[in-house]
């Protein structure tokens, strides 16, 4: 077997389990799965960006929340349909991510991060000062009759699962076979050695825009995938702790591999669920698990896998 | 269009502040020929190639490849334009195997043509003697080998132009014989533009030799010209070698 055929493997594997944890799992489970792979393409549009290019933005949850409005106010207040205002919202993800991409890359390193954040952080007061048509922090349902998509009703359980599987699976198997293309692994070779590779030849900077621009459209698709699936847009989710989340998980899961987000994500959802259930202070021990897996696993979960099993995953 | 010189430069200047690293340079570089720049330390030599190849902006003054301008030409773009360029102090893909820092050298002009990628990869390891260690991680090499490794990344660019500064420091004696043999092996083919210390490589490997010194070219000619040159002896060659 060569390795593409492995990693191939791998990813349609992932995708076949996720299809048959609905079946076997309980509903409490398979309701948080579906929540879990919505997120998990959040993660995966921030691990474009972070894990293949090297990138550290702090400003993703204006992406996800660009995709998220975008879809939420063009049914709440143009009374589009479910279909164009998911076109809306992955194109004002797109618009919003081109922006921040063509002002942010003109720093790089910590000042990235800070201009990113700032970003997002206007942002959120964008939508808390627009209040009369996003009602801020309260945020606003999307009414069940409306989510419905090709005759599908999504908030019923079954169809959201799989409406979710399949736009994670799309997600998933569109950045896997991106990364491994030569755009990605020119991308990587930024990641690894700026100069370099621009002293090979490749405008690094027309790269990086891309990276920007096709992460922040994922995580828009994520934010607006969101709000179809789950009923609601809301402000909180273009707070600070919404871009601080994806990065957590990219980190726990293993930064530049194809399945870490989705590691990442399930293994953050299932630390606060469990310890939740066990004291008040569940945050607590969250945090204390975090430290430890930075210190035993530096490279995340699927990593540190790859880096001692693995050798071959993408 | 300049038929006898690949590149050429009209009064080059680099000012770091109130320093001049390099000042008023006209400089011709003879197609298909080694040319060797030599000079004592900090004379301005990095500076140069830098500007030559777009990753130091010039102050003042004019760059010229194949007779066009490239003054306005981002570095990518000159790269483009078949300009390679080997860094002094080493820089390679430290977290990638040997095969994907050259396939990365070699995609941009062969694309997605994988067969055609893994050929040149294959073919320009073979020729830096690195062929064994072709899945090995490029920052495990020992530091004579990752030169050879950069080395082979400028080649795997079919360069018009290639440039090297100071590819053979840290280089074992045998590994320097076999580096001679490589551009002698080149020469016809591309033109190259060498900065060297070690006089032996010099000797035996160019056509040409420029010689900088506080930032401005003292002598320019055939090796044996500048053997011959009063002010290159006091300044230089007299120091350092007596070959
Ligand atoms: N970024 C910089 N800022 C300020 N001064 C610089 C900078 N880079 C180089 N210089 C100065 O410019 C002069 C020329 O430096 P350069 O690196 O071109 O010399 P060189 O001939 O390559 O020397 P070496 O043989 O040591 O590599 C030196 O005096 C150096 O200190
Ligand atoms: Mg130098």
């Amino acid at each position: 077997m060569t390795d593409t055929q492995r990693s191939q493997g791998l990813h349609l594997g992932v995708i076949a389990l996720l299809a048959a944890a609905f079946f076997i799992l309980p509903t409490y489970h398979v309701g948080n799965l579906s929540r879990i792979m919505v997120l998990a393409i959040y993660a995966i549009g921030y691990n474009f960006l972070f894990g293949y290019t090297g990138l550290l933005s702090l400003g993703h949850a204006l992406f996800f929340a660009a995709g998220m409005y975008g879809l939420g106010l063009s049914m709440e207040l143009f009374d589009l349909s479910a279909a164009p205002a998911l076109i809306v919202g992955l194109a004002s993800a797109l618009v919003v991510s081109a922006v921040i991409g063509f002002l942010a890359l003109r720093t790089s390193g910590v000042s990235f991060m800070i201009v990113t954040l700032m970003f997002a952080q206007a942002g959120y007061l964008t939508i808390l000062y627009f209040g009369s048509y996003t009602r801020g922090d309260e945020g606003f349902v999307i009414p069940q009759a409306d989510r419905a998509m090709f005759g599908f009703d999504l908030s019923n359980d079954t169809t959201r699962y799989f409406a979710a599987l399949l736009l994670f699976s799309i997600c998933f198997l569109a950045v896997a076979r991106l990364v491994q293309s030569p755009f990605g692994r020119t991308l990587i070779a930024i990641r690894e050695n700026e100069e370099r590779a621009r002293m090979l030849g490749y405008n690094t900077v027309s790269h990086k825009l891309k990276a920007v621009i096709i992460s922040g459209t994922i995580s828009g698709l994520a934010g607006a995938a969101y709000a179809l699936l789950f009923g609601y847009a809301g402000a909180t989710f273009a707070t600070v702790q919404y871009s601080i989340f994806p990065l957590l998980w990219v980190l726990l899961g293993g930064a530049g591999t194809t399945i870490g987000p989705l590691i990442g994500v399930i293994f953050m959802f299932y630390l606060i669920d469990l310890s939740s259930s066990i004291t008040s202070a569940y945050m607590l021990i969250a945090g204390v698990v975090l430290v430890l897996l930075t210190l035993f696993a530096p490279q995340g979960l699927a990593g540190e896998l790859r880096k001692r099993v693995f050798k071959w995953m993408p | 269009m300049d038929a006898m010189n690949i590149l050429s430069t009209k009064g080059l200047t680099k000012a770091y502040g109130g320093i001049k690293a390099n000042t008023d340079i006209d400089f011709v570089l003879p197609r298909g020929k080694t040319m060797a720049l030599i000079g004592p330390n900090g004379a301005g030599k990095s500076t140069f190639v830098g500007m030559l190849c777009g990753r130091i902006p010039a102050t003042s003054g004019d760059v010229f490849f194949e007779g066009q301008n490239i003054n306005a030409l981002a570095a990518h773009q000159r790269i483009s334009l078949g300009i390679a360029y080997t860094f002094q102090i080493t820089s390679v893909f430290a977290g990638l195997s040997l095969h994907e820092n050259v396939a990365l050298a070699a995609r941009r002009r062969l694309g997605t043509d994988t067969a055609a990628v893994n050929a040149k990869v294959a073919d320009v390891l073979a020729r830096v003697g690195l062929t064994e260690r072709t899945d090995q991680i490029a920052g495990d090499l020992s530091y004579g080998h990752q030169r050879l490794l950069e080395i082979a990344m400028g080649l795997a660019q079919d360069p018009r132009l290639f440039i090297l500064d100071e590819p053979t420091q840290g280089l074992a004696d045998s590994e320097v014989a076999d580096f001679i043999a490589l551009i002698n092996a080149l020469a016809g083919e591309t033109t190259i533009l060498l900065i060297e210390h070690n006089m032996h490589v010099v000797m035996q490997t160019a056509a040409y030799i420029t010689v900088l010194n506080g930032g401005e070219i003292l002598a320019a000619g055939t090796p044996d010209e500048i053997h011959a040159n009063e002010a290159v002896q006091a300044a230089y060659l007299g120091t350092t070698t007596n070959a």
